[in-house]
């Protein structure tokens, strides 16, 4: 296989299985259980739990225009109910990335949201040109939770202008679906989402980690190499629910990727009452790869 | 590998707890992952209390695939935080959350030459399964434990009896040599007969072990130990700083390790930001400072 039609959900479902789909604006998933941006590596790692085909779509984790190295250990901190992580958007670059593991997703037939991070506008726009016709390819997800370095560093995400400007060069270029994703560090998101929207993006991801930072008494230092860290896990699902119903009454028509600290069922059925389309999952993966499968019916039965 | 799938992660019994001088044991029935398991390869635990999420990872100390309990692994470990605690509490018949076997295992030599192996604490663990698989092989093995303590050496008759010869090495003295790992190997190494280390302990022992070994140009194979969030590769909380077509890159410990050549890996740069790289967290720190109240 190696285009995959937005539109061939049907063909993908089996006589015995319950109508799953959902629609995202003009893309029609088979299910609404897609990965979450940042756990999921290649999908290569993944596959060795659980057949990855079977998920509405995969969200790879950001890619950036060249290779990043990454920041420094440790990169990670467990915190009451959850854990921060300063990975720094470790991957393998754009080009590497469309060379080496787009076709072995593309082989599964499993449909791919590209997540693209930028330090510039620029950036953005070149990395949705890379995708431009990419046969898998059924949306991009701009990771606008990225500090821009034209402006002081501060996050796109955090200003409607910035994130008008991305999501503009974006889907300018993109011929696919563009959906913003969005931290919940601002005031108002839903205020966001809206210069999201009008800047021509289809949809927005809700939401990324919320900043956090923990410190050892005994050393007195950070316990993150890079001092403040993104807080994911289940201490964050009610940020998460609360954002997607924010944003939710605000733009009824948006469609609505949920996620963060989703584990079960319910957690996902929990997040489409707030108004998400389908919901990603994060912090399941890292601790407990399988049985996402089960999350698919069981939520779609809940919301029904 | 769709075949594969569901293969790794299993809800397993525990057969047995018990108390190996300062650490704690714990004996699963296993019999996928004993069949599949490899000495340096690990397995993770989920485990609960505290609000704990993360799954723990554990080296593998013993296999055993035959035996009135089917196929066996054991794990040792000390308590160090609630996931320990937690795990010290659990009693025969109890069940736990295993995924495993994981990670790249020990090499076995390809000529045969004299192994020693390194430990420090209770990273002796998977050293003496590889010991086993080593005699089985009939190379020579010498093995070389060191600890704070007496009581942090892990299991020194196991090693005795692994070994063509055991030397242990204590911080206070307080049994063997007084000293640490490093202060023994450096003879060893120039008595010769020595054609592989391998070695699995703190980082700052294996930096050390490596540093000799390579200067006596000895090949050496360390089990790394980094603070993992996934164990499967996914989230790049594991990595560490690995020569590579003649670059560095950060390669993963839970996936690409924990067996890494310990003259690849750039002991000085762990916890360092890597020249030339573009900080993309919210700060740009590369230092991580002592804050002050």
């Amino acid at each position: 296989m190696t285009a995959v039609d937005p539109r061939a959900g049907a063909s993908r479902l089996r006589s015995d299985q319950v109508d799953l789909r959902v629609d995202l604006g003009p893309l029609r998933l088979d299910n609404p259980i897609v990965t979450a941006s940042g756990c999921f590596a290649s999908g290569r790692e993944i596959e060795r739990f659980f057949d990855i085909a079977r998920l509405g779509a995969v969200v790879v984790k950001s890619l950036t225009l060249e290779p990043r190295g990454g920041l420094p250990t440790p990169r990670m901190a467990e915190t009451a109910s959850g854990m921060l992580n300063a990975i720094g958007l470790q991957n393998p670059g754009v080009e590497q990335w469309l060379a080496t593991e787009l076709p072995w997703l593309q082989a599964l037939g499993v449909p791919v949201v590209v997540s693209i991070a930028g330090k510039t506008v620029a950036e953005y726009r070149m990395l949705a040109e890379y995708l431009r016709g990419q046969p898998g390819v059924v949306a991009i997800e701009a990771n606008i939770s990225c500090p821009n370095v034209d402006d002081r560093n501060v996050v796109f995400a955090c200003r409607a202008d910035a994130t008008r400007e991305v999501i503009q060069q974006v889907t300018r270029v993109a011929t696919v679906p563009v959906f913003a994703k969005l931290t919940p560090d601002v005031t108002d998101i839903a205020g966001i989402a809206e210069a999201a929207v009008a800047a021509g993006a289809t949809g927005v991801s809700l939401i990324n980690t919320l900043l956090g930072m923990a410190i050892d008494v005994e050393t007195r230092r950070p316990k993150l190499a890079a001092v403040t860290g993104g807080l994911s896990g289940p201490a964050i699902k009610p940020v998460a629910v609360r954002a997607v119903h924010q944003v939710h009454q605000a733009l009824p028509d948006v469609p609505i990727i949920g996620m963060g600290g989703v584990r079960t069922v319910t957690d996902v059925a929990e997040l489409m009452l707030a108004g998400a389309k389908c919901g990603g999952r994060r912090h399941r993966d890292v601790r407990q790869p399988a049985g996402r499968h089960r999350a698919a019916r069981g939520a779609a039965a809940l919301v029904r | 590998m769709a075949a594969t799938a569901g293969r790794c992660g299993a809800t397993e019994e525990v057969l047995a707890y018990r108390r190996i001088g300062a650490y704690h044991s714990l004996t699963f029935v296993a019999p996928d992952m004993a069949e599949r398991a490899r000495p340096g390869q690990f397995v993770s635990l989920g485990v609960a209390g505290g609000g704990t999420l993360l799954r723990r990872p554990f080296s593998i100390y013993a296999v055993s695939r035959h035996g009135p309990w089917a196929g066996t692994i054991e794990i040792v470990f000390d308590v160090v935080g609630p996931g320990t605690r937690w795990l010290s509490g659990l009693v025969k018949h109890d069940v736990v959350d295993i995924v495993g076997p994981l990670g790249r295992l020990f090499p076995m030599p390809q000529q045969q030459v004299g192994c020693l192996l390194v430990g420090g604490g209770y990273g002796a663990a998977p050293l003496l399964y590889l010991a086993q698989r080593l005699q089985q092989a009939n190379l020579r093995v010498d093995i070389v434990l060191g600890a704070a303590t007496q009581d942090r050496l892990f299991n020194a008759i196991e090693a005795k009896r692994l070994s063509a010869s055991a030397v242990f090495t204590t911080e206070d003295g307080s049994y063997g040599t007084h000293g640490r790992v490093t202060d023994v190997i450096e003879r060893m190494f120039k008595d010769g007969g020595i054609g592989v280390v391998y070695a699995c302990g703190p980082m700052p022992m294996l930096a050390a072990v490596s540093r000799v070994a390579q200067r006596h140009r000895i090949a050496v194979q360390v089990a790394v130990e980094e603070a993992m969030a996934c164990g499967v590769g996914v989230c790049m909380t594991c990595v560490v700083p690995y020569r590579r077509d003649g670059d560095v890159a950060n390669v993963r410990a839970c996936v690409e390790g924990p067996v890494l050549n310990g003259r690849k890996v750039v002991w000085d740069e762990i916890g360092r930001q890597p020249v030339g790289d573009v900080a993309t967290g919210d700060t740009a720190t590369a230092a991580n400072p002592a804050l002050r109240p």
